[in-house]
């Protein structure tokens, strides 16, 4: 019966084989372009600036990693990312150890704190499973408000930056750009390793069709919840990232307002597209930053933007670019 | 006494009182095909769903090759090779129809827990999901993702992923629902072929497909059996043409003039 001529193949129906670490010819441009613009731009803009834009794009991200790839969305994700931060912060002033070991502590944390929120959560799905995340995220915030490590209302100030394996000194920023830079770099590879790996097969088909995947022989909840670990462990990284470029750890990065701000980013960049997460981060971070003259109105102009994004393109950015020029990005 | 791989006794599951399946004994002897049939709303789907642990029952014990499978969860119960199809087509729209069948072949591999490694490790399996794709007629189409594929073709894909685990039992739910009579026949020729050496239990609405495949056949009405036998003896019983007349008369036409 093969003999039928493949007439309903519209032109981006035919998967391109995936060629160097799953990327296809396309993503491997795109990944091109990225790391060309990660290495070049400090030489011309603000490092701080670009060190926020990498750890909201790491950030954004791991939070695609869930919505896109798992299809669950997580609304308490700041709750990883903000005690992510509170972790490095609290590990490199008061233990006074070295960057490195603070940021992995943010990110272990992270995952723990992953492992507990997505166990609880995985049992429902859909509006359920958001609000779970959202309500367990309000729990961290609270316990971030009281508990005294976090210095409550102030937050932890006056991080350390340290020296890197106790070696390299971070205190200038065109230094400390290089390891945000790897930091963003690795993370974002290990999403798109995660995602072109046997495990992600199987997370994509949780995605598709769960009793189908089920009915295959596949635990879904332990594949989801691996998932949620992997992803909220990530965010913790870019929390704890975050915190060492600004020296500081604060209310505002476990507010639920976070958690809002990264389905923003991934939603205007493109959800389940590997770069989406990258330029809808950098898109909101510069709108933040550029219009913060105008105040309180920087609200309401991301959520015209937001209302456009969902009316106009729904794809996002990079998913719209995607699907005009016929290639997976 | 003939070799039972799948038997119920007093199956009944009731949703607020109200019993969609109730004292359901069924057994599927060995290597047969078997037909589950009856009119909307008899409970075949429930059955079925019973069967494959998607619900849990409220009364009543599932025997699978002599073993209680009652308590099991529907995962377990599909590594035992008790496997299940749907009646909306399962397939998983965004992956290739090539990644479908490879789904079912990786489960091999046991839990697929490594993230850190790349898919290109799953390329081993692509010769013998590409065998089976060849198998029912899907070779022309390994690249495209399921969700293009017509109608037809999805079910045949379906099949495909389900056989690639080897089943040791297939529960086809409504394998031809929705389909045109060429794919009907294509359809029940395939379940014909790879029913060879399995067993095969299968919820059907088309009478003329229980016929021509089924070796014995249960009659749900209500969520109880009416009766069981092979086509001649079932066909002839006046309860189930009744019930078919009371509900849908141009199914038990077709009953007569078969």
């Amino acid at each position: 019966m093969a003999d039928t001529a493949i007439s309903v193949a519209a032109p981006d129906a035919v998967h391109e084989e995936a060629g160097l670490f799953g990327f296809t010819r396309a993503q491997a441009l795109a990944f091109g372009v990225l790391v060309a613009f990660v290495l070049v731009s400090p030489f011309f803009l603000y490092p701080v600036f670009l060190m926020k834009v990498l750890c909201f794009a790491l950030f954004a991200c791991a939070f695609n990693l869930l919505i896109g790839y798992v299809g669950l969305l997580s609304f308490g994700h700041a709750a990883f990312f903000g005690m992510g931060g509170y972790i490095a912060g609290h590990t490199a002033k008061v233990w006074g150890l070295t960057p490195e070991i603070a940021i992995i502590g943010g990110g272990a944390v992270g995952a723990v704190l992953g492992l507990g929120i997505g166990w609880l959560a995985i049992r429902r799905s859909g509006i359920y499973f958001a609000m779970i995340t959202l309500a367990m995220a309000q729990m961290v915030y609270f316990f971030c408000l009281q508990a005294p490590f976090t210095g409550g209302e102030d937050g932890i100030q006056q991080i350390p930056r340290g020296r890197l394996f106790g070696l390299i000194p971070l205190d200038t920023d065109f230094t400390l750009y290089w390891l945000v830079a790897a930091i963003f770099l690795g993370g974002f590879l290990l999403v798109h390793r995660v995602v072109h790996s046997p495990f992600g097969q199987v997370m994509k088909a949780v995605r598709e069709n769960e009793p189908r995947a089920t009915s295959l022989g596949y635990r879904t909840d332990d594949y989801k919840l691996l998932a949620f670990v992997l992803s909220a462990g990530l965010a913790g990284v870019a929390g704890g990232t975050k915190a060492m470029v600004f020296g500081i750890a604060t209310l505002t990065d476990v507010h639920w307002n976070m958690s809002g701000e990264v389905v923003l980013m991934t939603l205007v960049g493109g959800l389940g597209t590997v770069f989406g997460p990258v330029v809808g981060a950098a898109v909101i971070v510069t709108m933040q930053n550029y219009l913060a003259e105008f105040g309180a109105w920087v609200t309401v102009i991301q959520g015209v933007i937001f209302v456009a994004c969902v009316l106009a393109f729904r794809r996002g950015v990079v998913g719209e670019i995607g699907n005009l020029l016929k290639v997976r990005l | 006494m003939v070799d039972t791989i799948l038997e119920t006794e007093g199956l009944t599951k009731e949703f607020r009182g109200f019993a969609a399946v109730s004292d359901v004994r069924l057994e599927v002897a060995r290597g047969s095909i078997h037909g589950l049939i009856g009119p909307n709303g008899a409970g075949k789907t429930t059955c079925f769903n019973l069967l494959t642990k998607f619900l849990p029952p409220t009364r009543g014990v599932i025997r699978y090759d002599g073993r209680d499978i009652t308590g099991l969860k529907p995962a377990e119960v599909a590594r035992l090779g008790l496997v299940r199809s749907f009646q909306i087509s399962a397939v998983f729209p965004h992956l290739t129809v090539l990644e479908n069948v490879r789904l079912a072949l990786q489960r091999r591999r046991g839990g697929s827990f490594d993230f850190w490694r790349s898919e290109g490790l799953l390329k081993q399996f692509d010769d013998r999901a590409m065998a089976l794709l060849e198998d029912v007629g899907l070779t022309g189409y390994a690249r495209l993702t399921a969700g293009q594929l017509p109608y037809g073709r999805k079910r045949a894909l379906e099949i495909a992923t389900t056989l690639a685990l080897d089943p040791v039992m297939m529960l086809l739910d409504e394998p031809t629902a929705g389909m045109t009579h060429e794919d009907v026949d294509r359809i029940v020729a395939l379940v014909k072929r790879v029913a060879a050496g399995r067993t095969v239990l299968l919820v059907e609405h088309n009478l003329k497909v229980v016929e021509g495949l089924c070796d014995t056949i249960t009659v749900l009405t209500r969520g109880r059996v009416l009766a069981q036998g092979d086509y001649a003896t079932v066909s002839r019983n006046p309860e189930v043409q009744a019930a078919y007349l009371g509900t849908d008369p141009a199914i038990a036409g077709s009953t007569q003039h078969a």
